[in-house]
């Protein structure tokens, strides 16, 4: 019997920022787009593909939009696609909690294309706050079929996939002259209401987490608390990973004994010494700042902290947005970069870009942690690293404020923010969604680089090059309170932030050393003439430095510009400098 | 009484008669359904007093207190 072709149907998704559509772009194609609660996760156009009963869909994921006649990129892209007829059917994906506002989306989705579905989705949190919706209604009044989901929990999907397979050749297009009161005049018919039991308190958390005596110190404890937990919860598995790891160093050397000496030792102390190191000192803040990370995220605290941080934002020419960036910019700073896309003005963008890097990222606080712990003793390291991240926030709100007021000069935009309503975090989907995506890729790209970096500088360290380096870099290094070859070390760990410690170790040892993170780093250190003020010194110029290559590159690609992207390169730098000068000077 | 905005009591509702903010803003409110005759209700300030939350049409929109002044209630 002939094999049935599979029929092909491309299905795009459209729909306000926040409505779940990622998370239904998931659910349908089992891929991992970015979600989170706030509004402008998905950046570009994500695509997947499924297959049920001898079909292939394949799903585009347009950017969310909160109109297709406002004129903006992610606007035009959006009104574009869909105007073009390249999908066989549009799903416009609505809120199930705020009906009346996604219909207005939908209204103008249903002018543009026939083929439509309309998609009503976080209908699980639409019931908790007493939400009903009447489909058959909806869909007679809209013209077009309608299914309600809830994707978070994979209800609905089948269904959707149904409609979405017998949609209709072409719906008949309807026009709306007001959209506006359209889709009130449709909500008002649709929507049936019982009691929000939730209502109170969620408004009374509301209430207090942005009031004006609470807001701040709230905001302010809980970046603490969540830099307190990622200290000293990764100290023991770091211990721990570090001595496993130690032992799969002498397994692997005595595997490696056959071999010539400089290839064992290119591979054993090179390559995996440098990339164990890598990962026992990262992995397991990672995996800790994260998930803590992502539950802000996940119940809306983000745009929370935008609302909270936008007037102190704004007296430095920026906008409450990019505090949210910054703090994107705590887990990884090209990260933090591309989310500088959710603000609207172009300088304000560029300047949110520009200072990203000086918020530490989580490849920086393994040396300010370690370098802390090692100098100031517990509490006094959490301290200092806690003073660290502080002062790149304020470093990017003053070069933010300088620059705004000079070379960047401009009128400040509007701001204009959704606060979606808070949700209850979703602990599974967060373990999977922080750890799998965020931490092993961000482990996974630090360790491309570190197993060749960790070759090459063995060999050089082997060579004399790596010392006279240093030595050409002593009165720069001397001068900024540290020596030639902390210096070098920023220099050579330009791929990759995690790298620092372990080049410091491979030019002080020409080994690096697994043992006992904490205190084999800290004898050779010490031993090196190392005080608490080259620690000061260095951990400073960690904070203030250029960003990694990643980053850079990422700039280079948002910005498009490469004048821009050896700005960015150039600030933190001068910055950094002049300021471990002056540190020097006054610690004497 | 018509008055702007910024001078409606946090958590006291009332209709919009006029938005008269630039022309960039007046869209991107509209797109959120904000236009004459909408039901808003102001929710939080942010502690500076700079950033204020307003909830209509079931959506909470947070705006700078100082473009309020451009958009014109009825009590």
């Amino acid at each position: 019997m002939a094999r049935q072709p599979v029929r092909r149907m491309t299905v795009a998704l459209a729909g306000n920022p926040n409505v779940g559509k990622s998370t239904l772009f998931n659910a349908l194609t089992g891929l991992r787009q970015h979600t989170g609660n706030w509004p402008g996760k998905t950046v570009g156009i994500a695509e997947g593909k499924c297959r049920r009963g001898g079909r292939e869909y394949r799903f585009v994921d347009l950017p969310g939009t909160y109109s297709l006649t406002d004129g903006s990129e992610d606007e035009r892209i959006a009104a574009e696609y869909i105007a073009s007829g390249a999908a066989d059917c549009t799903v416009a994906v609505c809120d199930g909690s705020c009906l009346e506002r996604s219909l207005i989306l939908a209204l103008q989705i249903l002018e543009r294309t026939e083929k439509v579905v309309v998609c009503v989705n976080l209908m699980d949190e639409a019931r908790r706050r007493g939400i009903g919706i009447d489909a058959e209604e909806l869909s007679r009044l809209l013209g077009a079929p309608v299914v309600l989901t809830a994707a978070g929990r994979k209800q609905g999907l089948e269904e959707l996939l149904a409609r979405i397979t017998d949609v209709p050749p072409a719906n008949q297009r309807r026009s709306w002259p007001d959209p506006v009161t359209a889709a009130q005049d449709i909500a008002r018919r649709c929507i049936r209401r019982t009691e929000d039991g939730s209502a109170r308190w969620r408004s009374r958390v509301d209430e207090i987490l942005v009031s004006r005596r609470f807001g701040i110190p709230i905001l302010l404890l809980l970046l603490l608390l969540i830099l307190w937990i990622t200290v000293w919860g990764a100290n023991y598995p770091s211990e721990l990973l570090g001595k496993l790891l130690d032992m799969g160093y002498v397994l692997l050397k005595r595997l490696l004994a056959p071999l010539p000496e400089w290839l064992s030792g290119v591979i054993a102390d090179g390559m995996y010494a440098t990339s164990a190191r890598v990962i026992s000192v990262m992995l397991p803040p990672m995996a800790i700042f994260f998930p803590l990370f992502t539950v802000l995220e996940d119940i809306g605290y983000l745009p929370r902290m935008a609302f909270l941080l936008d007037g102190k934002m704004c007296r430095c020419g920026g906008c409450g947005k990019q505090a949210l960036t910054l703090c994107m910019g705590l887990g990884c700073n090209a990260v933090g970069v591309t989310g500088c896309r959710i603000i609207d003005s172009p300088r304000e963008r560029l300047l949110a870009i520009l200072t990203n890097a000086m918020v530490p990222c989580n490849g920086r606080f393994p040396t300010l942690i370690l370098l802390g712990s090692l100098f100031f003793g517990g509490a006094g390291g959490a301290l200092a690293v806690a003073g660290c991240t502080v002062l790149g926030v304020l470093g990017a709100m003053a070069a933010s404020g300088v620059l705004s007021r000079t070379a960047l000069k401009h009128e400040q935009s509007a701001f204009l923010m959704e606060m979606p309503p808070l949700r209850r975090p979703r602990i599974g989907q967060i373990l999977v969604r922080s750890l799998l995506d965020r931490t092993l890729h961000i482990a996974g790209r630090a360790l491309k680089v570190a197993a060749p970096a960790g070759a090459l500088l063995w060999l050089l360290a082997r060579s004399s090059l790596l010392g006279s380096a240093a030595s050409v870099l002593e009165p720069l290094g001397r001068l900024m309170g540290m020596n030639g070859v902390i210096l070098l070390a920023f220099l050579l760990s330009l791929p990759a932030n995690e790298l620092l410690i372990p080049v410091i170790l491979m030019a002080l040892t020409g080994a690096v050393s697994l043992q006992g993170i904490g205190e084999g780093s800290g004898a050779i250190l010490l031993g090196a003439g190392w005080t608490w003020r080259t620690a000061v010194c260095t951990m400073l110029f960690t904070v203030f430095h250029w960003p990694c290559a990643t980053t850079l590159m990422t700039i280079r690609r948002e910005t498009g510009s490469l004048k821009q992207t050896a700005a960015a390169f150039a600030l933190p730098t001068v910055m950094g400098i002049l300021l471990c000068i002056m540190v020097k000077l006054l610690l004497g | 009484m018509e008055m702007g905005l910024e001078r409606l009591h946090l958590g006291i509702g009332a209709a919009v008669t006029a938005v008269n903010t630039a022309p960039a803003l007046r869209s991107r409110l509209e797109s959120f359904g904000m236009v004459p005759g909408t039901w808003i209700v102001p929710r939080y300030r942010s502690s500076d007093g700079t950033v204020t939350a307003l909830e209509f049409r079931g959506t909470v929109i947070a705006l700078r207190t100082r473009d309020l002044r451009n958009i014109r209630v009825a009590l």
